[in-house]
């Protein structure tokens, strides 16, 4: 009983330390996003090179594809840009970009010059199917199922690390 | 070089009839005041200890018109909250909902005080009931007995 006087304050500074050291840890910018396991939203915009076509949310049902958002004014999106562009070599997932609160001058010599990785850019100007798909920061990279399910989401750079252990093992599982 | 000095002091003075008031930021004010109201309780992502009413991140700025567009369209407050929480999830909210997953937050504070009070009533009633030859002498008292003496 005595030494419980002792023992009770070490065990709740233990706790306090656990949580802590839990708190250190985490990355308070990376929001877990509500959309992940539901459909996603919908959409309609033009294509970043022919404003005369549009691609909607429709058109990408019955096949595993990716949303990467980017703009020529991302700076993280040039970092991540080579790693897509090596990525879409593969040629292992439809990848669709959604070109956000840019200028299709600006966007197109971009792709240009650091070489165009998607398989169609789609052009969000105002940022508002931005907004629908909930990005805050770009870049970030969603995964869409055959039935037009959000199934990952990854905030900031996808980096080669992420497509080997989240990304590709999951394009499998959803293609198998 | 006086002339000149008088030519540029008068420009100066002239300069505040050139001058006008502000454009209203708005054509609605009770429509605005609505919005910040709303938006004040929403937290920026971008900037995260901001509020999207203060914050002059470029989201933030979307959003606040997001809100404007909303509300004008006669949307209701609960509407507005239900499309960001949609989006961005419970995170931004300053006030989340209370459910399982924030139990601890809302309530742990109060659990601790409740808990500390507790506590330290338990022991005051335990010394209470001590008798004195459990406490060390007091010093003080000690010294001043010493000196009566």
């Amino acid at each position: 009983m005595k030494s419980l006087r002792f023992i009770a304050p070490l065990a709740i500074f233990a706790i306090l330390v656990v949580f802590l050291f839990r708190g250190l840890n985490l990355d308070p910018r990376e929001v877990p996003s509500p959309l992940i396991n539901k459909p996603a939203p919908a959409f309609t915009l033009t294509r970043l090179d022919d404003a005369t076509r549009t691609i909607r949310r429709e058109d990408m049902l019955g096949k595993v594809w990716m949303l990467n958002v980017w703009a020529s004014w991302c700076v993280a999106c040039r970092q991540e840009h080579p790693v897509l562009v090596e990525f879409a070599r593969t040629k292992s997932v439809a990848l669709i970009g959604l070109n956000y609160k840019d200028t299709r001058p600006d966007a197109s010599g971009w792709l240009k010059q650091f070489g165009n990785p998607y398989d169609a850019s789609i052009f969000d100007s105002e940022g508002k199917v931005g907004i629908d798909f909930g990005v805050y920061g770009v870049p970030e990279t969603f995964v869409i199922d055959k039935q037009g399910v959000i199934r990952m989401k990854q905030i900031g750079p996808v980096t080669p690390e992420v497509l080997a252990t989240r990304i590709q093992p999951l394009i499998k599982e959803l293609n198998g | 070089m006086a002339r000149l000095f008088a030519m540029l002091l008068c420009c100066l003075f002239a300069l505040p009839g050139v001058a006008k008031d502000a454009a209203p930021a708005t054509q609605d004010p009770v429509l605005e005041a609505r919005m910040l109201r709303i938006t004040s309780e929403l937290r920026c992502l971008v900037c995260q200890n901001q509020t999207i009413a203060d914050s002059h991140a470029d989201l933030a700025v979307d959003l606040r018109n997001q809100v404007r567009e909303m509300l004008r369209d006669g949307r209701s407050e609960e509407q507005v909250l239900s499309y960001m929480t949609d989006r961005y999830g419970d995170f931004v909210l300053y006030r989340p909902p209370v459910k399982p997953a924030t139990l601890l937050l809302w309530f742990g504070p109060a659990t601790l005080l409740v808990g500390g009070l507790c506590a330290l009533v338990l022991v005051l009633r335990r010394r209470s009931r001590l008798a004195d030859d459990q406490f060390e002498p007091d010093e003080f008292a000690a010294e001043q007995r010493e000196g009566a003496t």
